[in-house]
């Protein structure tokens, strides 16, 4: 995939390229926003990754712009300002997503394959299947391998959510942000809990298991182990 | 009810004083003119009816009686308001314009008051008049005065007129006094109206001002320089906590990019790696710490307007119950919610879940097994009120107020986890939303409100 990564933090910025060059992305960068804006209006990106406070042209305004010339390119927002405000200004400006400084690397990859998956046309799915389990969006009912699974309303977006990213990894947060719609960190590790309860529906006793625990990043359902 | 606000209104009041003084003074003024003039007029017909005996007792002594009975005859003739009447030994008349000697009514040091049977065109009216008796050789009299009819109508006239005229002073400054004052009321009533538009966090409002250019002018003029002054100085503790916030976060980042990328070439059984991932995770709880600095630093400058809407506390409540529903059920605590009812205040949810989801999270954490969480939404008289209360060991009554502290860690509780902002930032949203934190004995346990004051009544 080609991205483009907008940061004037060298550092920070050589870190997150070489990241990005590891996980098989091909990247451009620049470390100021007319240059950002310049490139990402010349070339086409699957994603733009683009620092909130940049020298001769601000974040903000470089997806500002970007859109008025209609580009819609994914643009997911990295920021070291305090978020409350922030965010919604982020988003309001035409962001995608927005990931507060400091980020796990796999924070921000799973965020990037998750905007990616967005931007591919896909048909309105009203049935989503993870090898043999199930899940039907209009009758909002989970199978698996024909025995059916009750599913709290809840669990079922967890699931829904799990299996239209599935293959991909999905951080707490990430869960945290689209089935909770919550942008805060919880003290306790609920979200946990809440992987362990729908693991005990939709695993046990199937085999093989399928949503799984990456470690140190999140979970991610899919259909071979 | 408007009748009594506006009683207590200063201006009515002021109205009302000025009133009852204007009117003293002016009865005062009125009584004083009137019995002057009075006075006035008493001495001019006297000294009138006194020249016109000196007259008279001249023509006397020159002309002897026949002279005196022919100029009283013929002034009797054209005689307007004066009266004559002259008599004999047996107060037969003999000259004059009154048909006989009067009933003297009343008698002043020289003068005498009477009344008589006045032709006016046909009728006969009885008048009061008022004159002087000369005495003459022989018992002959004579008797000189004026009509004091027209006097007497004015008088009447006065009496009558005051007491209406009063009334209609008196309403007039009051009808005044209560547009003056309404009028005023209203210029008051927007400035508290803007001002409490402020006071949840518009800060950009500023107040009306009117063409007057009068002292409330000066007053709106003066808050308004002292917004400025406070908005720019908010700004500046946002741009504060902003470049804090950057400032910090961006070593912290690298920091932690280091550590990621030097972990990712160790191989997994190394053992640095494992000091490496303890490194991360301290760096993740320091981040978290900083966070939740930084929001109660947000939360204590104010939001801008646009981050708060009108939000359901029930709603609210019910979704964090969801959230903690597992957690709670794995340590064997009943948590439920009592929230049926819709409470509509204004603020900004995340703030709100955030702060509830911390009363909960150590609700759940200093509960012990079998206990019971319950988290509500309700209208009660003192506004709309959001708590949780648990069956856990509570807090002691002389610790509560400093466990909103920031930092502040009952000893207690030192060894679990936690950073000891949990309780100031709950604090600090309530803060934001003009609400305040309460914490009290839930017999046993701890029962924490959120206490939206007056919310009930808003919209």
């Amino acid at each position: 995939m080609r991205m483009l990564v907008v940061e004037d933090d060298i550092e920070a910025q050589r870190y997150l390229v070489n990241g990005l060059r590891e996980s098989g992305h091909v990247v451009d960068d620049a470390v100021d926003g007319e240059t950002g804006l310049t490139l990402a209006l010349s070339r086409p990106y699957d994603v733009a990754v683009i620092d909130r406070m940049l020298p001769k042209m601000d974040g903000l305004r470089l997806v500002q712009e970007l859109r008025e010339h209609g580009n819609a390119t994914p643009v997911l927002f990295l920021s070291a300002l305090s978020e409350v405000d922030d965010r919604v200004k982020g988003l309001k400006a035409g962001g995608d997503d927005y990931l507060t400084k400091p980020y796990a690397f796999v924070e921000l990859l799973a965020r990037i394959d998750a905007l990616m998956r967005r931007r591919q046309p896909s048909a309105v799915k009203t049935r989503l299947q993870v090898g043999d389990l199930e899940l039907d969006l209009l009758t909002r009912q989970a199978k698996r391998g024909g025995t059916s699974i009750e599913l709290q309303p809840r669990e079922f977006r967890l699931l829904e959510y799990l299996m239209r990213h599935a293959g991909q990894v999905v951080t707490r947060t990430m869960l945290l942000e689209s089935v909770w719609e919550y942008h805060f960190d919880p003290q306790t590790n609920v979200i946990d809990v809440h992987i362990s309860r729908l693991r005990a529906k939709i695993d046990k006793g199937f085999d093989p298991p399928l949503l799984q625990t990456v470690r140190g990043a999140g979970y991610m359902i899919r259909a071979k182990g | 009810m408007l009748g009594v606000r506006l009683f207590r209104t200063l201006a009515f009041r002021i109205v009302l004083a000025y009133l009852a003084l204007f009117a003293i003074s002016a009865a005062a003024l009125v009584a004083f003119t009137y019995w002057n003039t009075k006075r006035a007029l008493n001495a001019e017909t006297d000294q009138t009816i006194q020249a016109e005996i000196a007259g008279l007792s001249e023509q006397y002594q020159r002309q002897g009686l026949g002279g005196l009975t022919d100029v009283v005859t013929t002034r009797s003739i054209h005689a307007g308001q004066s009266l004559y009447l002259l008599v004999g030994p047996l107060a037969r008349p003999l000259a004059g314009n009154l048909d006989a000697w009067p009933t003297v009514k009343r008698l002043g040091q020289r003068f005498v008051e009477f009344d008589y049977d006045r032709r006016v065109g046909g009728a006969i009216e009885r008048h009061t008049a008022r004159g002087r008796v000369f005495s003459l050789v022989g018992g002959f009299r004579l008797l000189v005065a004026r009509d004091m009819h027209e006097r007497s109508v004015t008088d009447r006239m006065f009496t009558t007129t005051l007491p209406w005229s009063v009334a209609l002073m008196l309403t007039l400054g009051l009808v005044g006094g209560a547009l003056m004052s309404r009028n005023l009321l209203r210029r008051l009533d927007s400035i508290n109206s803007t001002s409490r538009e402020i006071m949840v966090g518009d800060l950009s409002r500023r107040l009306p001002l009117s063409r007057a250019g009068d002292e409330i002018d000066t007053l709106a003029h003066n808050l308004n320089r002292m917004l400025d002054r406070i908005e720019r100085l908010m700004k500046g503790m946002r741009d504060v906590t902003d470049s804090v916030a950057h400032d910090l976060r961006s070593p912290l980042n690298r920091l932690r990019n280091r550590l990621e990328g030097t972990l990712k070439r160790l191989a997994s059984d190394a053992p640095e790696a494992e000091e490496m991932d303890s490194a991360i995770a301290e760096i993740d709880r320091l981040i978290g710490t900083f966070n939740s600095l930084l929001l109660i630093a947000e939360a204590e400058a104010g939001l801008e307007r646009s981050a708060m809407s009108r939000i359901d506390l029930s709603a609210l409540a019910r979704d964090v119950c969801d959230l903690y529903a597992p957690v709670a059920e794995e340590r064997e605590l009943v948590l439920d919610t009592a929230a049926d009812a819709e409470v509509e205040i204004d603020g900004n949810w995340n703030l709100l879940s955030q702060a509830l989801a911390n009363l909960v999270d150590n609700a759940i954490k200093y509960t012990p097994a079998g206990g019971r969480v319950r988290i509500s939404a309700e209208h009660t008289a003192e506004g709309a009120v959001l708590s949780v209360a648990d069956t856990g060991a509570g807090i002691p009554e002389e610790d509560r107020s400093r466990v909103i502290e920031r930092f502040v860690r009952l000893e207690a509780s030192r060894n679990s986890p936690g950073s000891g902002l949990g309780l100031s930032l709950v604090a600090a949203v309530a803060r934001l939303h003009e609400a305040r934190l309460e914490l009290e004995d839930n017999h046993p346990g701890l029962k924490a409100s959120i206490v939206f004051e007056g919310a009930n009544q808003s919209r």
